[in-house]
């Protein structure tokens, strides 16, 4: 995502009411409104070539609420793990109440008021509610035993206060997320939070828990307590923040107060780079249906339900870009129609064949093509050679096994051919796949996927962590797909791919397609929007 | 024992392909490059020089020692053929514990499964023993299919319970030595002599000895080592071994059963070692003793990661294996020390091999790519 070419970016949106202090609050315990609690100054951080963070500056006020929206890889974390001291930033300053002393690690961070809740909890499951918020801060008594009553009464006494109803003696792996989510802002606030930072705290939680956290952190803010929060979801921060900060490419391009914008504007801010990596495509000649989703239905590996009701028809020799947010079943839906997620009721078809039961082998003999979302888990086996790669899935077909024994010249010829003509850089196909660079190890999986001529080729994410030449060569590999009759599904969180490849877009949300449109109508606003929820 | 080093390649055999990465460097990269074999070679030298300076400390000449234990294990009269004897039953468990490992499953418990195969052999051997070696095969066959249901049960419950291998098989072992007991003094108890927890000798006929001073146990046991590195390297059902053991992910998603392949590679190693105790109980004491299976399955781990999970190097590990302990009774008789000397060594040339395997497991990605080779333990 972000390339390391300094492309030059748009001048901060600077919105004069953002300016101005969440003004008219009552009932702060401390400070006053309007205090700036916390400013970062330019601060930049790289990881390797990639920028994560450029030359940041940003402030929260006492009791303030400031969302922190942008893509995936928009460099959100980066920026609020090193206001939590858990990564050192290259340049630029930190300061928290005016006092700019380093932050080295998140011990530091809490001793200066700040709270961190993680996208995934840092709670001992075994334990109490109680006995989790004495966890490193343990009171003893009578000599070396552990003051369970004085940690009940701690979280009796701050669940009435702040409203967040907890039972002290339950164990964490039996609450739900939400009310672990409860326990992780009650443990901030419990060693004096002045700031919380919750990072993608709803990614997690059903639609009412998320209406509930919403509740408290206006309740939190109320009472003084400032909070930054993560997140790619509009609505959210529509309903509870004060300012947004929009983040893209690991920058700043837009500061506005939430009552000074919607939706569409901000979606625009989020997605709204305007080069798009163009690709020569003939029009397409979509043929009969080939791949026919009817009402699906699929559980996340939370059991909770990802894919929610999805319906799509994808024919012979079109594209199909399935543009949403990611987190929305997009993963759960490609991975139930590979056949490596049950599907929980709905149809899948192939032509005339049911794939709904398939399995992974049965989908694959049946033609499908799948460019899994994540290679290296999925896609790759990284101590195999690129030649064993290239057979991942084919190994016991003729002519690579004959009655159950490898014929290792086919293999190699197969990965001499395919090497050629998919341009895998590599000083030769015995080489192993996990020394390869993420372009070459993607041009791997598509060869293989591709190779056999699939009915229905599955592209989820297809140039993620990929360089520029290598999208350009995989992108043009699926249009050829596509004009040689297959039909092809693209999933992908980058809206410009969409765009750029699809004849025809789906736009998910929450599970299920909120709209279906061609092409060449697409308006990239309105599906930024679409996206986000608002429709 | 350098060839260690190339063990979990399943990819095509090395034919003369260029090889890239190695032509930078010179000793020093060539060494990095056989590292586990490099490492297997130090771990020797220095547990026979700790061992040197133990047999010193109780007033023995260590050169003197050495030299003992090597002749009483290989040069008197009729000493290769009981090395080779012992040498056996440990490679069938070393290759019980290989197999697991290759689809990421840590055996450990070959000891159970040996007691399995052992004290039903050597009964069927005992039925059957009219039939002649027929009988000694029957013994061996119903050995090996009771040791793979043991091997099963593990595998069944891995796959679809989720119990740790682990535990599953240290709790057999205990379970198994319990009725194996059971079944020496109680239903299967030799006539006669009552209070003995053995079962009936084996007729003559349907003992597996040596022919030519080679133990027929030794032959199959080789020939197995060797079928079990065909199926690895060569064949599709190793491949998918091999798969499920490198990344689990990527083998569901290539369509690999991960279910059948977990419980059939367990039932395999299970039907090794079961193997083995029936040759074990067929070609020395002729009977099943609870004493028969000493430490054979616990000497199979160290074997097998000695080997680095290569089934043709269990050959030589095991051997090693077999002459520290064929030799060790020797020397015990010639020079008093106790032959406790030899576990002493085993487990430091062990410790000194883990090492780097504990490095492999704790660096994972910096090792792949520092060395390809010694990623047998599926990463």
């Amino acid at each position: 995502m972000s390339e390391s070419t300094p492309e030059p970016l748009p001048p901060v949106a600077a919105n004069d009411t953002a300016a101005q202090p969440a003004a008219g609050r009552s009932g702060l315990d401390g400070g006053t409104a309007g205090e700036v609690l916390l400013s970062i100054q330019g601060l930049s951080k790289s990881f390797g070539s990639v920028r994560a963070n450029r030359d940041i500056s940003l402030e929260v006020r006492r009791g303030e609420i400031v969302a922190l929206l942008g893509e995936n890889g928009a460099g959100k974390s980066t920026l609020v793990n090193q206001i939590f001291g858990l990564i050192t930033p290259d340049s630029g300053t930190v300061s928290i109440q005016g006092d700019a002393a380093k932050i080295r690690d998140p011990k530091d961070a809490i001793a200066r008021g700040i709270g961190m809740v993680h996208q995934h909890f840092q709670l001992v499951p075994v334990m109490t509610v109680a006995e989790n918020m004495m966890l490193g801060h343990e009171t003893t008594r009578g000599g070396g035993f552990l003051d369970l009553e004085a940690a009940r009464s701690m979280v009796r006494e701050l669940s009435a206060k702040h409203g967040l109803a907890v039972d002290p003696d339950a164990e964490v792996d039996d609450l739900p997320v939400g009310s672990q989510q409860r326990v992780e802002i009650l443990k901030a606030l419990s060693r004096k939070a002045d700031l919380l930072i919750l990072d993608e705290p709803t990614a997690v939680l059903t639609p009412q828990e998320t209406d509930e956290l919403l509740g408290v952190m206006k309740d939190l803010a109320r009472s003084g307590t400032s909070i930054v929060f993560i997140t790619h979801k509009l609505r959210e921060v529509l309903a509870v923040a004060d300012r947004v900060y929009v983040l893209r490419q690991g920058a700043v391009v837009g500061e506005v107060a939430t009552a000074a914008t919607d939706a569409r504007r901000l979606a625009t801010m989020m997605v709204g780079r305007e080069v798009v990596l163009s690709i020569e495509k003939a029009p397409a000649t979509p043929g009969e249906a080939v791949l026919e989703i009817e009402d699906l239905r699929v559980q996340d590996d939370r059991e909770l339900v990802a894919v929610n009701g999805f319906s799509l028809t994808v024919r012979a020799g079109e594209i199909v870009g399935v543009a949403g947010v990611e987190g929305n079943g997009q993963r759960e839906l490609v991975e139930a129609l590979a056949g490596m997620r049950k599907v929980v009721s709905g149809r899948v078809t192939l032509g005339e064949l049911d794939l709904t039961r398939a399995n992974p082998h049965r989908t694959h003999h049946a033609g499908v093509g799948h460019i899994p979302e994540d290679r290296e888990k999925h896609g790759l086996v990284g101590t195999y050679s690129i030649a064993d790669n290239l057979v991942l899935n084919e190994f016991d077909q003729e002519p690579f096994a004959r009655r159950g024994v490898r014929q290792f010249a086919a293999v190699r010829e197969n990965a001499e051919t395919l090497r050629e003509e998919f341009d895998i850089r590599s000083s030769g196909v015995m080489q192993t796949a996990g020394s390869l660079s993420g372009g070459n190890k993607q041009k791997v999986v598509v060869a293989r996927e591709m190779s056999f001529r699939p009915r229905l080729l599955m592209a989820a994410q297809p140039t993620r962590g990929v360089d520029v030449g290598s999208i350009e060569f995989i992108h043009r590999r699926i249009v050829e797909a596509r004009d040689a009759g297959a039909a092809v599904l693209l999933v992908s969180a980058e809206l410009d791919e969409i765009l750029s490849l699809s004849d025809r877009i789906a736009v998910v949300h929450g599970g299920a397609v909120v709209a279906e449109m061609d092409a060449q109508d697409a308006d990239r606003t309105e599906i930024g929007r679409l996206m986000a929820g608002d429709h | 024992m350098s060839e260690t080093s190339t063990a979990a390649q399943p990819s095509p055999p090395a034919e003369p392909t260029p090889r890239e990465p190695r032509d930078r460097g010179g000793l020093l990269a060539y060494l990095i490059g056989h590292q586990s074999g490099v490492v297997i070679v130090v771990a020797l030298v220095i547990s026979l020089l700790v061992g040197a300076a133990l047999i010193r400390y109780q007033g023995v000449n260590p050169a003197y020692a050495y030299e003992t234990l090597l002749r009483e294990a290989l040069v008197t009269d009729g000493a290769l053929t009981r090395t080779l004897q012992k040498t056996a039953p440990l490679v069938l468990t070393g290759l019980a514990v290989v197999l697991p490992l290759r689809v990421g499953l840590f055996n450990i418990g070959g000891q159970g499964q040996l007691v399995t195969g052992a004290v039903i052999g050597a009964w069927v051997a005992y039925v059957a023993g009219g039939l002649g070696f027929v009988g000694a095969l029957l013994g061996m066959v119903v050995g090996v299919a009771l040791g793979a249901v043991v091997g099963w049960v593990v595998g069944v419950l891995k796959a679809y319970r989720g119990v740790h291998e682990v535990i599953s098989t240290i709790m057999l072992n205990y379970i198994i030595a319990g009725i194996s007991f059971w079944l020496a003094v109680g239903p299967l108890a030799a006539a006669g002599n009552s209070g003995i927890a053995q079962t009936e000798l084996i007729p003559e006929a349907a003992r597996l000895d040596a022919v030519a001073g080679v133990p027929v146990a030794f032959v199959i046991a080789a020939l197995l080592a060797v079928v079990c590195w065909w199926v690895l390297s060569r064949t599709t059902l190793g491949f998918r071994f091999n798969t499920v053991g490198a990344n689990r992910g990527a083998a569901r998603y290539a369509g690999i059963p991960l279910n059948r392949i977990v419980i059939l590679a367990m039932a395999a190693g299970g039907g090794l070692a079961g193997l083995a105790g029936a040759l074990e109980a067929e070609g020395t004491l002729h009977r099943f003793q609870p004493a028969i299976a000493g430490s054979l399955g616990f000497d199979g781990i160290t074997i097998a990661l000695l080997a680095r999970a290569n089934p043709l190097a269990t050959l030589p590990a095991a051997l090693l294996v077999g002459i520290l302990r064929t030799g060790a009774a020797g020397l015990q008789f010639s020079t008093g020390i106790a032959p406790e000397i030899v576990d002493l060594l085993l487990a430091i040339i062990l410790l000194m091999v883990s090492i780097p395997v504990l490095g492999t497991w704790l660096f994972r990605s910096r090792a792949a790519k520092v060395s390809v080779a010694s990623t047998s333990w599926g990463s």
